[in-house]
């Protein structure tokens, strides 16, 4: 089997497994416990705040532990909208393409009474940091901008758009769950007052993540009970999930340069491969994207087929066609970049990872053009394409 | 793939009567390339009875598998039998579909029932419209 989706989950670290049962099974104490045992565990959250906060750049005191990137995200944006409203402030900027943690989340704020900004990514999936300082306004109170998105890849100018943030007083959130242990991150450098981040996208364990929020900014909580995380996160804490989580970002960050130069070989291998399919097209920027990822949309087919026949291949991957999400819709990230409906149906997703091997990546470009071929055999929108009927659009 | 049944699998895999008909009597064309599957339907016509039905779809599994089995189903029966045709019985033979993908069968159903039309207004046969309704399938593409 080829697994080609790391942008959906990863497999477990050895490491970070191991780690997360010795924890669950030695250092099971609550952490709020005032006996040993209690304070044992205790210890090793202050430790594991402590070496995430490091990675990241942060203080300890920054870091609150969350059940993964969607609650963080969920978290951010309520916090900053609250205090918002407090001060008469009700716009919140953000862009068209982000994970649906931050775009349902805002959807409610507007039936709330808030105003959204959703910032055009442009053909290439990128924001610029000018587009956000024009839409900065009075009452805006939280711009809330992906590091990386997750289906095309594309990396945001994270730093540059902090800096605008930051001249005009504006919280700067990102959620950052498919960049974190894949590229660079340093909070202070790059000027974020909130961050998200998850465990199971950098081969952490599932049900675990992180929320950064700089000194200074009050945060609210989400979930409310009892003191853990400062009061900011209650619940007790899920320390096995934790000490992995931390264990496989520090495997990650100790590797991240080596990892990228490789990762990006097999992405560009991959992407050269695929360009040879006539009437494709790499979504997303080329240059600006993640290592590990390759985004494709193929005319003249539909998506879920074409993965149902990788999967008969032995090549898990995943697609942004309307069929595989149950709605009618293709990818909203698709429609956001300016792929047709038509086009965006017929889109694949690979995403990499320091796992696999060049031999893997030779294996998908032999097996996509095959399938896509097959598939357009019998496609009536490549028969009207093919006769002529219907104009290309890739 | 616990998604589809084996049924819908094996039609998938290996479906039935895939191709075009250059001499059809009868060609269906339904559903939309935005809403993701378009099902074009051929039929051979002889003494009343669909002798040959190939099918062209762009669409998903589940599209795949109902295009051949609707036209499994409609060769060799007479054409007062094709018409008689539901999205119901595509589902049972293929030992059912997911809740939202329903809408494939439908699509079949309305693909043989287009190729039948055409075939009754290339040859003048009466027939009564409200049997052949608008496709409402689609209309909700129609808001894009």
């Amino acid at each position: 089997m080829i697994y080609a989706d790391n942008a959906a989950t990863t497999r477990m670290s050895p490491r970070a497994l191991q780690v997360m049962t010795e924890t669950a099974a030695e250092l099971w104490g609550n952490p709020s416990s005032l006996y040993g045992l209690g304070q044992a565990a205790q210890e090793a959250l202050n430790d594991a705040r402590a070496r995430m906060a490091k990675i990241l750049g942060a203080e300890p005191k920054e870091i609150y532990f969350t059940s993964g990137g969607s609650e963080g995200d969920n978290q951010a944006i309520r916090s900053c909208a609250r205090l918002g409203a407090a001060k008469d402030k009700r716009h919140i900027i953000s862009t068209a393409f982000e994970h649906h943690a931050v775009l349902h989340t805002l959807k409610r704020l507007e039936k709330e009474g808030y105003e959204v900004t959703y910032l055009p990514v442009h053909e290439n999936g990128i924001v610029t940091a000018e587009e956000v300082k024009a839409a900065i306004r009075p009452d805006t109170c939280l711009v809330t901008i992906m590091f990386a998105n997750n289906e095309i890849g594309t990396i945001q100018p994270v730093k540059e758009i902090g800096a605008v943030c930051r001249a005009a007083k504006v919280p700067f959130h990102t959620d950052a769950v498919q960049a974190a242990g894949h590229v660079e991150i340093d909070v202070k450098e790059m000027n974020i007052d909130l961050l998200s981040l998850s465990a199971h996208k950098f081969h952490g364990p599932r049900g675990v993540g992180a929320l950064y929020c700089r000194t200074g900014l009050p945060l609210y909580p989400l979930i409310e009970g009892g003191a853990q995380e400062r009061n900011r996160r209650a619940g007790t804490e899920n320390l096995a999930g934790i000490r992995a989580m931390v264990t496989a970002l520090e495997e990650m960050a100790a590797h991240l340069d080596e990892n990228a130069a490789y990762v990006s070989g097999l992405r560009d291998r991959l992407i050269d491969g695929l360009s040879r399919v006539p009437h494709s097209a790499l979504n997303g920027d080329r240059a600006h994207r993640l290592p590990g990822n390759v985004n494709f949309c193929f005319e003249g087919i539909e998506g879920e087929s074409l993965l149902l026949l990788l999967d008969q291949a032995g090549i898990c991957a995943s697609s942004g066609s309307a069929c595989t999400s149950g709605s009618l819709d293709p990818s909203h990230v698709l429609l956001a970049i300016g792929r047709p409906h038509e086009v965006a149906h017929g889109s694949l997703r690979l995403t990499l990872c320091e796992e696999n091997t060049a031999a893997e990546v030779d294996e998908i470009v032999k097996e996509v053009p095959r399938i896509v071929e097959y598939l357009r055999g019998f496609s009536p929108i490549w028969q009207d394409l093919q006769s002529g009927r219907r104009a290309h659009m890739l | 793939m616990a998604l589809y049944s084996e049924k819908v699998m094996d039609h998938f895999l290996h479906p039935r009567n895939v191709g075009v008909i250059e001499d059809a009597d009868g060609v269906g064309e339904v559903g939309n390339a935005k809403c993701g599957d378009i099902m074009k339907i051929f039929l051979k016509i002889d003494g009343g009875v669909v002798t040959d039905a190939k099918f062209s779809t762009f669409g998903c599994g589940s599209a795949i598998a109902s295009s051949s089995m609707a036209t499994e189903m409609i060769k060799g029966q007479p054409v007062e039998k094709v018409m008689e045709l539901t999205n119901k019985a595509v589902v049972e033979a293929l030992d059912g579909l997911p809740a939202y993908k329903l809408h494939c069968s439908v699509l079949a159903e309305e693909a043989v029932k287009a190729a039948l039309k055409d075939y009754f207004d290339k040859n003048g046969i009466p027939y009564d419209p409200a049997q052949f309704p608008e496709a409402p399938s689609c209309a909700s593409c129609e808001m894009h």
